[in-house]
């Protein structure tokens, strides 16, 4: 994931008072360009609106009719200007990219933004996620509120919370169906209300506790029959049946923690989600009604 | 003309979710129509890297945007600290629209209605 200390920068393709009009073929392959450079910009219009100004630093990209506004502007320390004439969109787009880059500026980079994002419209704190994710992606803040806590955690291409969330309020923006891509909520979604008891079922009632029924029925087995790769078979079909019903990419499968470290993010995940609900549950009885007297009735 | 409305669009760079005739003729058509906007390469990733720009996009007036599902949205820009004003902004879904249902509301504002939620 890029830097999440990089500073704001903003490319301004001028085309106001002073600046000329580009032909409209130039002016899509320079902010195409751009765009492909990770780089936000922002077109100018006589009469249009664009977003405000928020001193991000800024470079000012355009067809001058004369120098006036190029010297206006040059010498201040967050606006930078570039008169362009007949240089190729690519060239001109790489290099404000290395002067963002100089700047401090947020560039775009190669990283697919695969993480969830809670519609809480939707949410109701259950903390499924929480218990339910394995890679540490879920938090809870001061408010007790469940948020996304560690982006950078998720693993790519893997929805598999959002498929266990009984309100189907995860959303993943780059999945390709709905509603986990963001499409509106129908009610057959909502009857995954369901799902989240396939879910459980799938594995015989709690995930973490039938792993760890798995696990001792395995070494039961194990010392009767010592049939490792009877194990190993059931393991694997055990694992297939929840990849398929929760999609999640044998990538991710690869990089499951072992049984141990499950059963212990899971108690600690448990543990962390119950001390939230017990402190709120406080917080809630400590704010008893008020009695007849204090109403004043 | 004078264009009271803002409008910005999402180049969704870092996902083939959007169909590269859509997001093509969606952005030369803005090109084309000489109005003013913001484009930004992709709504996902800056809001993962909380980039301060989306306050700014997100700021008070009329906005019209050039994306994918109004909930993924309205809640990417939520997850980054910069939610959108509840009135006022109208999102256009290149995911489900194709380029000439998109332009016209972009510049024109003919909304399109969206299907409420369950």
């Amino acid at each position: 994931m890029t830097d999440l200390t990089q500073q704001n920068f903003r490319v301004v393709l001028y085309e106001g008072a002073g600046g000329e009009t580009l032909p409209t073929d130039e002016r899509f392959d320079m902010v195409s360009a751009l765009l492909d450079e990770g780089l936000v910009v922002t077109r100018t219009a006589r009469d249009g609106v664009v977003a405000p100004d928020d001193n991000a630093d800024t470079l000012v990209l355009g067809r001058f009719e004369d120098d006036s506004l190029v010297k206006c502007i040059r010498g201040t320390e967050r606006l930078h200007v570039r008169a362009w004439q007949a240089e190729p969109a690519g060239e001109v787009a790489a290099q404000a990219r290395e002067l963002a880059s100089e700047s401090g500026g947020a560039v775009s980079e190669g990283w697919k933004p695969w993480f969830p994002v809670i519609d809480y419209d939707r949410c109701t704190n259950c903390m499924q996620c929480l218990s339910f994710c394995l890679f540490d992606v879920y938090g809870v803040d001061k408010q007790d509120t469940i948020e996304v806590r560690n982006k950078e955690k998720c693993k790519t291409d893997c929805p598999a919370c959002s498929r266990v969330c009984p309100e189907v309020a995860i959303l993943f923006p780059k999945y390709g169906k709905g509603p986990i891509n963001g499409d509106v909520v129908r009610e057959e979604d909502i009857k995954r209300e369901s799902m989240k008891v396939d879910v459980s079922a799938l594995l015989g009632g709690d995930i973490y506790s039938s792993l760890r029924s798995r696990q001792k029925d395995a070494r039961e087995r194990f010392s009767t029959e010592r049939d490792e790769s009877k194990a190993l078979l059931e393991r694997k079909r055990c694992l297939k049946k929840l990849q398929t019903q929760l999609d999640i990419p044998d990538e991710v499968l690869m990089t499951l923690p072992s049984v141990g470290d499950i059963q212990e993010r899971a108690a600690r995940a448990k543990a962390k989600r119950d001390r939230r609900l017990a402190e709120s549950q406080t917080v809630r009885d400590e704010k008893k009604a008020p009695s007849v007297d204090e109403w004043g009735i | 003309m004078s264009q009271a409305h803002r409008i910005l669009y999402c180049h969704c760079k870092h996902a083939r979710v959007i169909a590269p005739e859509v997001k093509e003729g969606v952005l030369k058509a803005l090109c084309d129509s000489g109005a003013a906007f913001d484009a930004v390469p992709d709504l996902c990733e800056m809001s993962a890297r909380h980039d301060p720009a989306l306050k700014r996009l997100a700021a008070e007036g009329e906005l019209r945007i050039a994306a994918c599902y109004p909930r993924a949205v309205k809640w990417l820009f939520h997850a980054a600290g910069a939610p959108l004003q509840d009135g006022g902004v109208e999102i256009l879904n290149m995911r489900e629209n194709n380029v000439q249902e998109v332009v016209p509301m972009l510049l024109n504002g003919a909304p399109i209605v969206q299907e409420q939620t369950a």
